[in-house]
């Protein structure tokens, strides 16, 4: 019995002298941390996306803090969250332009004509290393994937052998920018919804052989409002300072297809196949 | 390293044996093909730097007559296979899927011979020198498949000490039987250009590693060699990738090259039989390289067998020329089975490096999906270079690249056994393939 509560002491003891001892160096050897950091890390999104150039978001928020960091490097963050930090930091929140990615190809597997069967690894940068995967044209895209699966935001779908972004899901931290080997993404204004979805820059009966959808340059949509597009060789693009309606392009009727608004572009075959 | 010569081992460690299906086209001469109206010439057919075009559109061409110049010291120049005329500059599908640049040469039917160059049939008193300027002018690259520039390979640095050389006529890929046939009609060929090498390279000592399964080419090749007591012909077991350029100075020295090392750090230097003819006919005849002999096999093939084909010949044309098609085909493969290309087109044209044009059934062609590693090893046992391919597949899947780098990825050699052997299907030489390529981009960027 004695010795049960000897052992019972022993441990109590012990216990005792060592929290007291880990107290002390707790108070004695604290390291000074900005609470703003902590409260700055809670705001931000938390996927450790990259997209500000940092190792993530509470590396992210250290630099911010510390060695006054961009805000708005970060498009990921909520516009509630972003005024949330300005106003921890005591600055104006300043204005943010919200951009989204857009993948400037139109040619899924029912549009884009098919040269092979490709069977090689499912990475596009795999792929374009050797032939390109399995569509004839040399521009468009592969339709693997790597974005999709880079993508912290679940915003880029691969229907039907096409990569797609949604724009309400993407958060234009620009990650799939650098991993498409076609460079057929870029980050555009959230309030541009009219792109041509063609990036060929091959001549236009060529790339008409090659798909569907491509944008052939016969310029009708530059004879109808001809200071909202910029054509170039064989390929237009809608200028950022357009301002195009929907109904425009319903008048226009791009006759194959590549210049579409973003709605339609990201809705046109829903329901009818899933991802590749 | 002379002194402790080490015992011959027969063969190196790993490796398999694929069916080989070499009886489809080992029997039979080699064939010519009547002319063509028109060649396609890829007009990059090495490795290193492009050739530099010296012709236009509508220029008339000789047979023979150089088109383009070398682009470096790490480059060849490139010869007319017809007389003719120059037709377009265009792009053609490449060997490895990405298109390249190609030009036309419009056959006048007559075949004539430029000013040839100067033969040397008693080139043995000729310095080497000039036997080195030959191999150069003449195009010649490595015939095996890497189309490496033979002169270059023949001019190791003074600080290398250079003592064997080794002859690849293993022949390791299946179906293939081009070298096989080359050594049993050209021996002499074989053996002289060997010996010009030799000159160049300023030794004795040559090596021929054959397989076991042609025991033709090494009875003949056996019989000829007698008049140079220095010439060793050395049977090899079936095995593949015997024809690796480490696996068989293994085999045939027992040295080993360390990883990321050339064969001439380890005294040799390493070259293909249908080398040496290209070397022989260019020395004792002044003929450049302008055709080659290759393989045009499978099941679905007509009338398989090898022939003579020019450069620029497109690969349905060497169809037509083996009979056409008797049946589907699943996959038509440039090279053998094992490290060819698999091609989208038939207008790919033969180069340098063109070993076979394999044309498999649909039966014979399966798509695998690819399952998770399942750790068995078997790709490690039969790895050729050693490589933990288990581990290397892993990490390349998740792209760590520089794991992949530590764990000597760059020693690859690409023989595709690992995903031969691997029973989850995974594509690892795929992967490997592609680490490579990024790993050599990463370096290039650093530089």
């Amino acid at each position: 019995m004695t010795n049960i509560l000897i052992a019972a002491a022993v441990l109590a003891l012990l216990g005792l002298v060592l929290g007291i001892l880990i107290g002390y160096t707790a108070k004695r050897f604290a390291v000074e941390a900005d609470p703003r950091i902590e409260e700055i890390t809670e705001l931000l999104p938390g996927a450790n996306c990259g997209g500000c150039g940092y190792a993530g978001c509470a590396d992210f928020a250290k630099e911010i803090v510390e060695n006054d960091a961009n805000i708005s490097s970060c498009s990921a963050c909520s516009e509630e969250n972003f005024k949330k930090i300005a106003e921890i930091l005591g600055k104006e929140a300043g204005n943010r332009e919200k951009q989204v990615a857009v993948v400037y190809c139109s040619g899924d597997n029912h549009k884009a004509k098919r040269l092979a069967r490709y069977n090689g690894l499912n990475d596009c940068r795999a792929a374009a290393a050797l032939s390109g995967g399995g569509k004839t044209c040399r521009f468009g895209c592969i339709g693997l994937g790597s974005c999709a699966r880079r993508c912290q935001f679940g915003a880029i779908e691969i229907r039907n052998g096409l990569a797609i972004v949604h724009p309400e899901l993407c958060e234009g931290c620009g990650n799939c920018i650098d991993i498409c080997p076609r460079k057929l993404i870029r980050l555009v204004p959230a309030t541009s919804k009219i792109h041509v979805y063609c990036n060929s820059l091959e001549k236009g009966p060529v790339k008409r052989k090659a798909c569907e959808a491509a944008c052939i340059a016969c310029k009708k949509c530059v004879r109808a409002v001809p200071d909202s597009f910029n054509a170039q060789g064989f390929l237009v693009r809608v200028t950022e300072d357009s301002n195009l309606t929907e109904e425009t392009i319903r008048e226009i009727a791009c006759p194959t297809g590549a210049l579409d608004t973003v709605a339609h572009h990201t809705a046109a075959n829903s329901g009818k196949e899933g991802a590749a | 390293m002379k002194n402790n010569m080490p015992i011959h081992p027969k063969h190196f460690e790993g490796g398999i044996h694929p069916a080989d299906h070499k009886e489809l086209s080992a029997a039979g001469l080699i064939r010519n093909i009547p002319l063509l109206d028109k060649y396609t010439l890829v007009i990059q057919q090495n490795i290193g730097a492009p050739p530099k075009l010296n012709v236009q559109k509508g220029d008339t061409v000789l047979k023979g007559q150089k088109i383009a110049d070398a682009g470096g010291f790490v480059s060849v120049p490139l010869h007319a296979p017809t007389s003719g005329t120059i037709g377009e500059i265009l792009e053609i599908p490449g060997a490895n899927g990405a298109p390249v640049q190609a030009v036309e040469i419009i056959s006048d039917g007559k075949d004539e011979w430029c000013e040839p160059m100067t033969p040397y049939p008693n080139w043995r008193d000729q310095n080497r020198e000039l036997l080195l300027e030959r191999v150069r002018e003449a195009g010649i690259v490595g015939m095996g498949g890497a189309a490496f520039p033979t002169h270059a390979k023949l001019s190791p640095p003074p600080e290398k000490i250079i003592d064997t050389l080794v002859i690849n006529g293993a022949e390791c890929e299946p179906y293939l039987t081009a070298d096989d046939r080359l050594m049993r009609e050209y021996p002499e060929q074989v053996l002289t250009g060997a010996e010009i090498c030799a000159k160049i390279l300023r030794i004795s000592h040559i090596v021929i590693g054959i397989e076991e399964n042609k025991p033709d080419a090494i009875n003949i090749l056996r019989r000829k060699a007698k008049r140079n007591r220095n010439i060793q012909i050395i049977p090899l077991h079936v095995r593949y990738p015997q024809g690796g350029e480490k696996q068989l100075i293994y085999a045939l020295t027992g040295r080993k090259v360390v990883a990321g090392g050339l064969p001439m750090d380890v005294g040799c230097v390493v070259q293909n039989v249908g080398t040496l003819k290209a070397i022989a006919d260019a020395v004792t005849e002044g003929r450049p390289l302008i055709e080659r002999i290759v393989t045009v096999t499978g099941t679905p093939v007509k009338d398989t067998g090898n022939f003579h084909l020019r450069l620029g010949t497109p690969v349905e044309k060497a169809l037509e020329a083996a009979g056409g098609l008797q049946s589907p085909v699943g996959k038509l493969i440039l090279g053998g089975p094992m490290m060819g290309f698999a091609q989208s087109s038939l207008k790919v044209s033969v180069s340098k490096n063109t070993s076979g044009i394999l044309f498999l059934a649909n039966d014979e062609v399966r798509q695998f999906e690819a399952g998770p590693c399942l750790s068995c090893g078997r790709c490690v046992d039969a790895c050729p270079m050693r490589l933990l391919v288990s581990t290397l597949s892993k990490v390349c899947e998740n792209e760590r690249y520089d794991l992949a780098e530590e764990n000597y990825v760059l020693s690859c050699l690409e023989c595709g056994i690992c995903t031969y052997v691997c029973p989850a299907g995974r594509p690892n030489v795929q992967h490997f393939r592609r680490a490579k390529a990024e790993i050599n981009e990463k370096r290039r960027k650093n530089k």
